[in-house]
């Protein structure tokens, strides 16, 4: 029998559709080839073996019943950041060691909604703080295309696992470039929705402003009706927006003619990989062969987007991880008074980057400090935005490196917290400007490692970004090549 | 910008964060240096630039006001470290 877990989301539904398999069976195959394969990467920390069965029959029994979206038992993996019912959610932290969630994410919700099968959850850098999953208290998770090296982070399990054919698609979320960093280190498709188009409702927060889920997949279209399924207006989420979802999967074309690509100077720096520049590069060209016309454009404040992102960042989870004191969930330290417990708790819960985090957070708001430091960010965050706002009356898309490197080493950046952060430094200003970003295979480096171009399409303009990246896969080979797990 | 032992100390009390020496230490060189790199944003003159706290154009939306099933208080505490009749027990706020 042919390799199910081979099949894209779309072959899968098709064959399912044509009885010639059935979700028991699919996701039985992924389910062993985890267990066979996943001891090398560590890719989930929670396999939901018994839960994804029984979702599976039932989805088979609902398209025996006639019912027939293309989601409808089709396995995915979800983020260890998203809460699900009855299952734990540990945010990679020790801190919530043991946390069952009481409800739902609302994504997850949807997605089950519609007949999707969860088969666990990933490995993350500590509540997605991190650019390489080395931050997680339960382990590091390994790329699968070489396991010395890192898969990106902080959503590395998910890139990890869709990367090794773990999942046909998985969730993350992208703070700062969480899905695209990880998604360009491992060689598949992961997607930054705008802030506010996807519902937050159940995603333990880090950095509110910043925060979005997305999917990883890989290729396009399964990114594509991934994201179509979990976007939209959710009551529950103050910050979603009402706009409409676009069916993105119909939205997509084979050629680019007429949409005009940005290509911002200042993300060609000193300093990047040259295997990386010349891939982007190269993808620029192919691009224009497709009907695109290509346009330098400048995007002036982006070196400024650091500093004030490891500003914003940190002041929203200072605040956001004050709820972590070891009264309603997870372990508590007992010390001799409540104001010690909370001290002590959070000293033995929280690893040595959340500290770090929390610590820089608090400094910024402190009194004396907030003008200085985080107001300041917050000024200088508006012009991240306009100059976003320009490129855009400009261009539709802009097209530029997700990051400045392919896979470093494990530890070759955890001993120092700038050089990590810079792993981050051309996917940091979507998130702040609140737009739109994919990364998707563009190449390999002389290592074999993948390299990701990242496409940044405005706020609420994903079927821009899933028509540019999709043009480009179908002209490209880049998507088909796996690691040999 | 360097920041001391005492301003760590200082920090960490707001921010109700037990720390080793050892950690105090760390943290008094790698924050020196982070904020020595946002240092560069005091040389932009911000004095006429709005803050954008969101990006989102919208204000705070109501919800309708409908009574609807709370989840059981069962579910909420059977995290808590320690509960006592449907309450999370903690040390006594007020000596």
């Amino acid at each position: 029998m042919a390799d199910l877990t081979a099949l894209s989301i779309h072959d899968a539904a098709e064959q399912l559709q044509r009885g010639d398999t059935t979700s028991v069976a699919l996701t039985q195959a992924y389910l062993d080839r985890i267990a066979a394969h996943d001891g090398k990467f560590h890719a989930f920390l929670n396999v939901t073996a018994d839960v994804a069965l029984e979702q599976a029959s039932r989805a088979d029994a609902r398209r025996q019943s006639g019912d027939n979206h293309p989601l409808l038992g089709i396995p995915i993996a979800y983020k260890d950041v998203l809460c699900a019912r009855g299952v734990e959610t540990t945010c990679g932290s020790a801190i919530l060691k043991g946390y069952i969630s009481p409800y739902s994410a609302t994504v997850i919700a949807r997605l089950e909604a519609v007949g999707a099968v969860m088969l666990g959850k990933t490995n993350m850098d500590e509540f997605a703080m991190g650019s390489s999953t080395e931050n997680s208290a339960y382990g590091v998770t390994r790329n699968p295309w070489d396991t010395e090296r890192v898969p990106g982070g902080s959503s590395g399990g998910s890139a990890a696992a869709v990367a090794a054919r773990f999942a046909p698609a998985a969730l993350g979320t992208d703070t700062g470039g969480s899905i695209r960093q990880p998604a360009s280190l491992c060689g598949v498709v992961g997607v930054k929705p705008s802030y506010g188009r996807v519902s937050r409702y159940g995603l333990v927060a880090f950095a509110s402003s910043l925060d979005q889920v997305g999917p990883f997949a890989g290729n396009v279209a399964d990114a594509a009706l991934v994201m179509e399924t979990i976007a939209g207006n959710d009551p529950l989420d103050s910050t979603s927006m009402p706009t409409p979802v676009p069916a993105y999967t119909t939205l997509l074309k084979r050629d680019l003619k007429g949409v005009k690509v940005g290509v911002p100077r200042e993300y060609f720096i000193d300093g990047m990989d040259a295997e990386v520049e010349k891939a982007v590069r190269t993808a620029i060209d192919q691009l224009r062969e497709l009907g695109a016309e290509i346009h330098e454009i400048s995007l002036p404040h982006t070196d400024d987007a650091l500093p004030v992102y490891y500003l914003i960042a940190p002041a929203e989870a200072s605040a956001n991880l004050a709820r972590f004191d070891g009264v309603r969930y997870g372990p508590r330290v007992d010390g001799e008074t409540l104001w010690k417990t909370y001290r002590q708790t959070r000293g033995a819960g929280f690893g040595a980057e959340v500290k770090r985090r929390i610590m820089l957070g608090t400094y910024a708001l402190s009194a004396g400090y907030y003008d200085a430091y985080y107001l300041r960010a917050l000024r200088v965050r508006t012009l991240i935005k306009q100059d976003f706002d320009e490129a855009f009356k400009q261009v539709d898309v802009i097209a530029c490196p997700t990051s400045p490197s392919t896979a470093f080493k494990i530890g070759e950046r955890a001993d120092d917290p700038l050089q990590m952060y810079l792993s981050d430094v051309f996917t940091l200003a979507a998130n702040l400007a609140g737009v739109c970003g994919i990364s998707v295979p563009c190449g390999f480096d002389s290592r074999d490692l993948p390299i990701g171009l990242q496409i940044i399409g405005p706020a609420f303009g994903e079927e821009r970004i899933f028509h540019a990246a999709h043009a480009f896969e179908q002209a490209t080979e880049w998507h088909k090549r796996a690691p040999a797990v | 910008m360097s920041i001391s032992i005492d301003e760590v100390e200082r920090i960490a009390d707001l921010a109700r964060l037990a720390l080793t020496d050892e950690e105090k230490e760390r943290l008094s060189d790698q924050l020196s240096a982070i904020l020595d790199y946002a240092s560069r944003l005091q040389k932009i003159d911000t004095a006429n630039i709005p803050a954008t706290a969101s990006v989102l154009p919208l204000d705070t939306i109501l919800r309708d006001d409908e009574v609807r099933p709370p989840s059981p208080p069962g579910e909420l505490l059977a995290n808590a470290a320690e509960q006592d009749a449907d309450m999370f027990r903690v040390h006594a706020v007020m000596e």
